[in-house]
């Protein structure tokens, strides 16, 4: 049984949620798209069952089921309206693995806007909850679309705040920043250099370190020996079709 | 208890040119949408708006009504970007103030306060200081020292927010899973006005859900209106869902100026929320 491209990103995401940050194991996981969910929910039903999840509205999990509806068999452990959501931001509880229409070396992240902010050629999203996530706890990032508009030397709207911008604001009030994974349909990285500069940390099965690179535009650090990213066990895989994913709503993004 | 209740039409009337208006709800999720309708049919303008946007701010833009902006984002949540915005942003129509959603919510909690700012620090290093040099620090003034955002009060002229119930003494009642900021949105402004779904009796809230529903009070409140399918096409769990097929026609007419104004011809230049409400339940969808 071999696993699909949409499964070892699947996974890869899960694999961000290992060893909670801050040292604590009870944190709400907020994966925003459908991969970072699977990845999730893989990782509260194999080794990291105290995460909290939500169902998107206001409801924190207990049990792990489907992507793509609300389950009527879920059990409610919690209550989290938006504002709780906030509180909880603030207070660092969380693990959020957002999108990036840009992203650059140092983990600056861009959801707002393309071109110039006061007329923008694109405008985006906003930056949501970007700037306040960032400063205050855990972060990972999915895109699924690495190319050199995606992986970008510099972003047109720092919404997501990167490693050189935290060290410029000082130990003080970087002190909760941490970007932690980006896992895109190419590959997994991290900033673990001296300098916390985007690194290589492994490439998803059938892809070239020729290929990443030509779609990165920047210089990635490149590790002397780059690892493949993990396949699911067969036990991950039959929770993955079986339970977690049983539609592939996952294949469906990667396809966008 | 006085007797708050009022049309959609005297809400407007209350409302000046250039006046800050606070919009309640989430993205595409409970909009006083009868109340923003109202508002596009009357000669009302240079308004400056602050919600977390949804079709609310497309409708308004699309109609010339704003000359600013207040954000975190603004999005249709099933359709993640809302076009109408989208084109004003780029053709550079309205002016922006672009936020952190938490720093909306602490401009908002700020002016609810009377505070003259509160501190987070939320938008450090980000570009939002960039480009709003009317954001300043504040360094804490203890022993830490720490530099944090000093985020302003948002101080609203008037907030328009929509309920599942109300009754007319001007207390609301949310059945949804999430109040979202409309609490915030109510107080922050000099005076709110509220729709809803049903005005009932007060003494038949407890019938309708639990106190803890009840997120509004009357000090919060200048005027009520009641306005059944109000939110439409926005959800208002659990008395209606997103009109999913609605807010795709809504969404699809921004691609073309004829469509747009057959759509506007259709929903939009209509006399009263009654008429609306007719052309929808007539609509082919």
């Amino acid at each position: 049984m071999s696993a699909s491209l949409a499964e070892i990103c699947a996974v890869a995401c899960a694999d961000a949620f290992r060893g909670a940050s801050r040292g604590e194991s009870e944190i709400l996981a907020s994966p925003i798209g459908t991969i970072p969910s699977i990845g999730a929910r893989l990782a509260k039903a194999t080794f990291a069952p105290d995460l909290l999840l939500t169902d998107g509205v206001a409801s924190v999990v207990a049990n792990v089921s489907a992507v793509g509806a609300i389950d009527a068999s879920r059990v409610v452990e919690g209550w989290l309206p938006y504002r709780a959501i906030f509180d909880l931001v603030w207070s660092g509880r969380r693990h959020v693995m957002m999108g990036a229409s840009q992203i650059d070396r140092h983990g600056n992240q861009n959801i707002a806007v393309i071109g110039p902010f006061e007329r923008p050629k694109a405008q985006l999203l906003g930056v949501r909850g970007a700037p306040g996530n960032t400063i205050n706890h855990r972060t990972s990032y999915w895109i699924p679309g690495h190319s050199p508009r995606t992986f970008v030397a510099r972003v047109d709207f720092v919404s997501g705040v990167g490693y050189d911008r935290a060290r410029a604001l000082g130990p003080r009030a970087s002190r909760f920043h941490d970007i932690h994974r980006v896992v895109s349909n190419k590959g997994v990285f991290d900033f673990e250099t001296p300098e916390r500069a985007m690194r290589l940390r492994s490439l998803h099965p059938g892809i070239s370190l020729d290929e990443v690179i030509q779609s990165t535009g920047f210089a990635l650090v490149i590790p002397e020996h780059v690892e493949e990213t993990r396949s699911p066990t067969s036990d991950e895989l039959r929770l993955l079709r079986e339970v977690i994913d049983p539609q592939s709503l996952g294949g469906k993004e990667l396809k966008g | 208890m006085s007797d708050k209740r009022m049309t959609e039409a005297e809400v407007v009337g209350e409302l000046r040119d250039g006046m800050t208006l606070g919009i309640g709800g989430w993205g595409s999720r409970r909009k006083p949408m009868s109340l923003v309708r109202a508002i596009l049919r009357s000669p009302l303008k240079d308004l400056t708006v602050v919600s977390y946007g949804g079709p609310d701010v497309g409708l308004l833009c699309a109609a010339g009504k704003v000359k600013k902006l207040v954000y975190g984002f603004v999005s249709l949540d099933s359709i993640p970007l809302e076009p109408y915005f989208r084109a004003a942003r780029q053709s550079g129509a309205v002016e922006a103030v672009e936020l952190d959603e938490g720093m909306l919510q602490w401009g908002l909690y700020a002016a609810s306060l009377r505070l003259p700012f509160l501190p987070t620090r939320a938008g450090l290093g980000s570009d939002l200081l960039r480009v709003n040099p009317a954001l300043r620090l504040v360094r804490s003034p203890y022993d830490d020292g720490e530099e944090l955002v000093a985020m302003p009060a948002l101080e609203l002229d008037a907030s328009i927010i929509h309920m599942n119930r109300a009754d007319a003494a001007g207390n609301g009642q949310y059945l949804g899973d999430d109040p979202y900021f409309d609490a915030l949105f109510a107080v922050a402004a000099r005076r709110c006005f509220m729709s809803a779904e049903r005005i009932i009796p007060t003494a038949d809230f407890a019938s309708h859900g639990p106190k803890q529903s009840l997120c509004i009070n009357r000090t919060m409140t200048s005027g009520v209106v009641e306005a059944p399918l109000g939110a439409h096409f926005t959800a208002c769990e659990p008395d209606y869902g997103r009109d999913e097929a609605f807010q795709r026609e809504y969404a699809a007419a921004a691609a073309d100026p004829a469509a747009y104004r057959a759509f506007k011809a259709r929903y939009l230049d209509l006399a009263s929320h009654d008429d609306y409400r007719k052309a929808v339940a007539g609509g082919v969808r």
